[in-house]
């Protein structure tokens, strides 16, 4: 008689599929990149891996645009400069998608995002003309430095479904960032505002310079900024952080777009490979375990971030 | 999804959060149709393309500068001249998507103003001059 495995077995084994076959097309890239292929190979296998990286993404909490600037700029041939400007476009794409939804559910804030939108689009566009003035070897390394860094930020940071603000600052107060939403969880309502708004705008000024600069979007940086500085809901805070995000990503891409630093046939490929991988994501959200493909995504990020690094330092070439 | 939530909690939102919403959808989804049509049609050889398919990987791996200057690919808004071309004909896609912000921020700032509500319809319109600058193409850089 067979013995049949347990859910938590298949979880398991179904989140480290994922993991393999999101390494495999980036590792089969690398390995043949110096040989003589057909063009097509390249656009395919990145479908391939965007598609991938979509899926795994939705259920590890973090926005596509953070693995896919560090696996596609150390595993396959395309300079960075476009891996970047694919890499932007990423994530303005899925940002694009998934706002009108969260501003008609509350779940983001007109009023609490479009101030440090402000700030931040104003910089992304200076990370945006820094990073393509830079060496690229620099911005490899920097790249690899931030994201060693959001691996660390993800095994440590905490979070606050609800966190405690008992009286709005000023400024908050004056632009009214306040509002209410319904928690489809507990079906309750709830009413909630911001303070340390002056701390939070230059958070988001020098998280927009990030943006920019590397292409890799920016949620992993808004949220806990907008949750755990100024005391927005969880919740509140990332439908939010999609929002700027979008107003952040298009100021950026506009100075890659302008500098001829967006090549279709890489972003292309890339925007649909996620965003099809992203759908298939979100409905596999109740059979994967997030917490094993968070792992498994941070394993990841570990290694894209080495590698960034050593192919930066010349190390890894 | 259940839309039910949502339409209860859209009727809690202001009617400049579900008009921004609304303006957004519709650039959003035009912006991405534009973006697979345009692909299609470039991938398909309909349009024939400024750098042909087969000399991309010999090209997509030189810095971008390297790149314009070797396929005399315009900068700025000078592909706009050349959008019959199947490779730059997708950037129309790709600004639609980088410019489909603008016609909510500009809805929801003639709405603040309607309400007097001068704060947040000067962010708004300051949030349009930046993106309209980088749009612009003044802004210059480069390896």
């Amino acid at each position: 008689m067979t013995r049949r495995p347990s859910p938590s077995r298949c979880r398991h084994l179904a989140a480290l599929s994922c993991g393999l076959a999101l390494a495999l097309p980036a590792q089969a890239a690398s390995a043949i990149a110096s040989s003589a292929v057909a063009w097509w190979v390249w656009p395919l296998a990145l479908f391939v891996t965007c598609f991938l990286i979509g899926i795994v993404a939705v259920p590890a909490g973090i926005g596509g645009g953070t693995l896919f600037v560090p696996l596609i700029g150390g595993f396959f041939p395309f300079h960075l400069d476009f891996v970047r400007g694919a890499g932007l476009l990423v994530a303005l794409a899925s940002a694009l998608a998934a706002a009108p939804v969260l501003l008609r559910g509350g779940l983001a804030s007109l009023r609490l995002a479009l101030p440090l939108a402000l700030l931040a689009s104003a910089s992304s566009i200076g990370g945006a003309l820094l990073g393509l003035a830079l060496p690229a070897a620099a911005v490899q390394t920097a790249l690899g430095l931030i994201v060693l860094g959001i691996v660390v930020l993800m095994l440590s940071s905490k979070k606050s479904e609800f966190p405690q603000v008992d009286r709005p600052d000023r400024l908050s107060a004056a632009l009214r960032m306040n509002g209410v939403f319904i928690d489809g969880a507990s079906g309750r309502q709830v009413d909630w505002h911001v303070h340390r708004t002056p701390l939070g705008l230059v958070l988001f000024l020098m998280i927009g310079v990030l943006a920019g600069m590397f292409g890799i979007g920016a949620g992993w940086a808004n949220v806990p900024a907008l949750n755990l500085l100024m005391g927005a809901p969880l919740k509140v805070s990332a439908g939010t952080s999609g929002l700027v995000l979008s107003l952040v990503d298009s100021s950026a891409a506009w100075v890659y777009i302008n500098r001829g630093a967006v090549l279709p046939m890489i972003a292309v490929p890339s925007i649909v490979g996620m965003m099809l991988g992203a759908r298939i994501g979100a409905r596999l959200l109740g059979v994967l375990k997030g917490s094993v493909i968070r792992k498994m995504v941070i394993a990841l990020l570990l290694f894209a971030g080495v590698r960034a690094l050593l192919k930066g330092t010349g190390l890894w070439l | 999804m259940n839309r039910a939530p949502i339409a209860e909690a859209g009727a809690a939102q202001s009617g400049a959060q579900l008009l921004y919403a609304v303006l957004l959808d519709w650039g959003a989804r035009i912006g991405l149709l534009m973006l697979v049509l345009g692909f299609a049609l470039y991938l398909l050889g309909v349009l024939v393309p400024l750098v042909p398919l087969e000399q991309m990987p010999g090209l997509w791996s030189q810095p971008s500068g390297s790149y314009l200057t070797q396929t005399g690919t315009p900068t700025g808004w000078g592909w706009l001249a050349l959008v019959h071309k199947g490779d730059l004909l997708n950037l129309v896609g790709v600004a639609l998507l980088a410019g489909c912000s603008l016609p909510p921020l500009l809805g929801v700032a003639g709405l603040y103003l309607r309400q007097r509500d001068w704060p947040m319809a000067a962010i708004c319109m300051l949030i349009v001059a930046v993106i309209a600058l980088a749009a612009s193409g003044a802004l210059t850089a480069g390896h």
